[in-house]
């Protein structure tokens, strides 16, 4: 189950954030990756950056798994370049 | 009497080659690592000594060197052979025993260099969340003490290059109180950074030799201009003498006194008198209990700017006299790495006790004929030495200085 946000943020967190690859699935939580709240912090800037979305400080707090994260950016909008 | 404290453990990270051996390898070559720093581009001096090879993401894993400044970086690299090296396991001994105290002069400059741009650039809402816990340089203490369990007394000192000397003495009272029985400490400095490389040109504290960096850092030397500004990580690992013998531990050396005092004299400028470095001389060989006539080697401040050889080469025959002891500064070859200084200076002097080798002081072609000492050069001294001295003086006129000896 593959779409455009879903991979730009796992390219994000396999990039930017130096999660191992075979970590990142859907059903995976920030803190199963071993990311903390400075992390989320940071994974909201960059989602803003890449593409050009904001999350709020709220909704980044109840950011639980991947899936969630990416259903909030794509309900907002999310840009990715070269998606669909 | 007092406390006997052994060092059981030596960590490097320095321009000269990182882990122990390759740096005193690199600095028994005599061969000066300073070079154009391509990060410098655009700055009107634009070589330093860098630590070429290392790469935090190799070396500590991507996800955890993200979130790490790189003079945190280079500190746990260090901290990682200095503790392997002493034998100690972390994982069983008793963390509320060991302290951690590292000198750090400036922290995490490169994150600040980063982070104002973005604000500058892109708002304050882009600013990393990371940008405090990365910048303050107490956070390399405390990551020491995240990863290896150390639960004591945890601290930075902060005296510019004297930094690395000061936490030196400061883990010693912490072994000589009995608060701990190991304490990690050192320094780390990583700030050859644009904006404080460009800062120290204006204050003319730099070789303006851009054109031969190999020949910039000449410490003692007739032409020398001032100094190369470095990055580097040393740890020493002190432990009670009582502690180390009842674990059968392996002794490099003994960290045998300290003396500290302030110049009281100019923010920048050496007091031309030395008396607050005579101070801190005569202070640690007192502490010591050692005469000037025991000293067998001297690992100088040496930074190769013409006020600090000057000032520093007459203290050293005031105190001495006619027969002041062979003199060496690292600093030609690594160049002058601020708060790491005095700590990888400790190691080069544990590594002369163990090894009878002194080190040759880099690019002293013509000794300038002030400086009336027997400085080593050319190719390192070979010889049994008892006891060296080092010594460390910081922009504020804090100075500080270590002697050690044989186990």
């Amino acid at each position: 189950m593959s779409s455009a946000v879903y991979d730009k943020v796992k390219e994000l967190l396999v990039e930017k954030f130096g999660v191992a690859e075979e970590e990142v699935s859907r059903e995976a939580t920030f803190s199963d990756l071993d990311l903390d709240s400075l992390d989320l912090v940071e994974f909201a800037l960059a989602a803003e950056e890449e593409m050009g979305v904001r999350i709020s400080d709220e909704e980044a707090e109840q950011l639980d798994t991947l899936d969630d994260t990416v259903k909030l950016l794509e309900e907002k909008g999310a840009a990715v370049e070269g998606g669909a | 009497m007092t406390t006997d404290i052994a060092i059981t453990g030596l960590g490097l990270v320095t321009p000269a080659g990182i882990g122990v051996d390759a740096s005193w390898q690199g600095v028994l070559s005599g061969r000066s690592a300073a070079a154009k720093d391509p990060n410098l581009a655009g700055i009107p001096i634009d070589i330093s000594c860098r630590v070429a090879d290392f790469d935090g993401n190799t070396m500590l894993g991507r996800k955890a060197a993200r979130r790490l400044d790189r003079f945190v970086q280079l500190g746990l690299v260090a901290a990682r052979e200095a503790i392997a090296d002493s034998g100690l396991d972390p994982e069983t001994w008793d963390g509320a025993r060991v302290g951690a105290v590292i000198g750090c002069g400036m922290g995490g400059a490169g994150t600040w260099e980063a982070q104002h741009t973005v604000l500058l650039e892109k708002g304050p809402e882009r600013v990393s969340p990371l940008l405090i816990p990365m910048l303050i340089p107490n956070m390399v203490a405390g990551h020491i003490a995240i990863e290896f369990h150390a639960n004591g007394p945890n601290l930075v000192t902060a005296t510019a290059c004297t930094s690395g000397t000061t936490a030196l003495g400061v883990a010693r009272d912490l072994l000589r109180s009995g608060a701990c029985d190991v304490v990690i400490s050192g320094g780390t400095e990583a700030g050859l950074t644009p904006l404080s490389i460009a800062a120290f040109g204006q204050m003319h504290a730099l070789s303006g030799r851009v054109d031969d960096p190999a020949a910039a850092s000449r410490p003692f030397d007739a032409d020398r201009d001032g100094f190369v500004a470095a990055e580097a990580a040393g740890i020493l690992i002190l432990e009670r003498a009582e502690h180390a013998a009842a674990r059968g531990a392996t002794v490099r050396a003994r960290l045998l006194g300290y003396g500290a005092s302030a110049d009281a004299h100019h923010i920048t400028a050496p007091d031309p008198d030395g008396v607050g470095v005579g101070l801190a001389i005569t202070t640690a060989l007192a502490d010591a209990d050692v005469t000037p006539a025991d000293v067998g080697h001297i690992n100088a401040h040496g930074t190769s700017t013409p006020l600090n050889d000057a000032a520093e080469s007459k203290v050293i025959r005031r105190v001495f006299g006619d027969d002041a002891p062979p003199v060496t500064s690292t600093k030609g070859v690594t160049g002058h790495s601020l708060g790491a200084a005095g700590a990888i200076e400790a190691a080069f002097g544990v590594l002369t006790l163990q090894h009878g080798r002194i080190p040759p002081t880099a690019n002293l072609d013509k000794q300038d004929p002030e400086i009336d000492l027997d400085v080593v050069h050319g190719a390192p001294r070979d010889g049994d030495v008892d006891v060296v001295m080092s010594n460390s003086f910081g922009f504020g006129g804090q100075n500080g200085v270590v002697v050690l000896a044989g186990p």
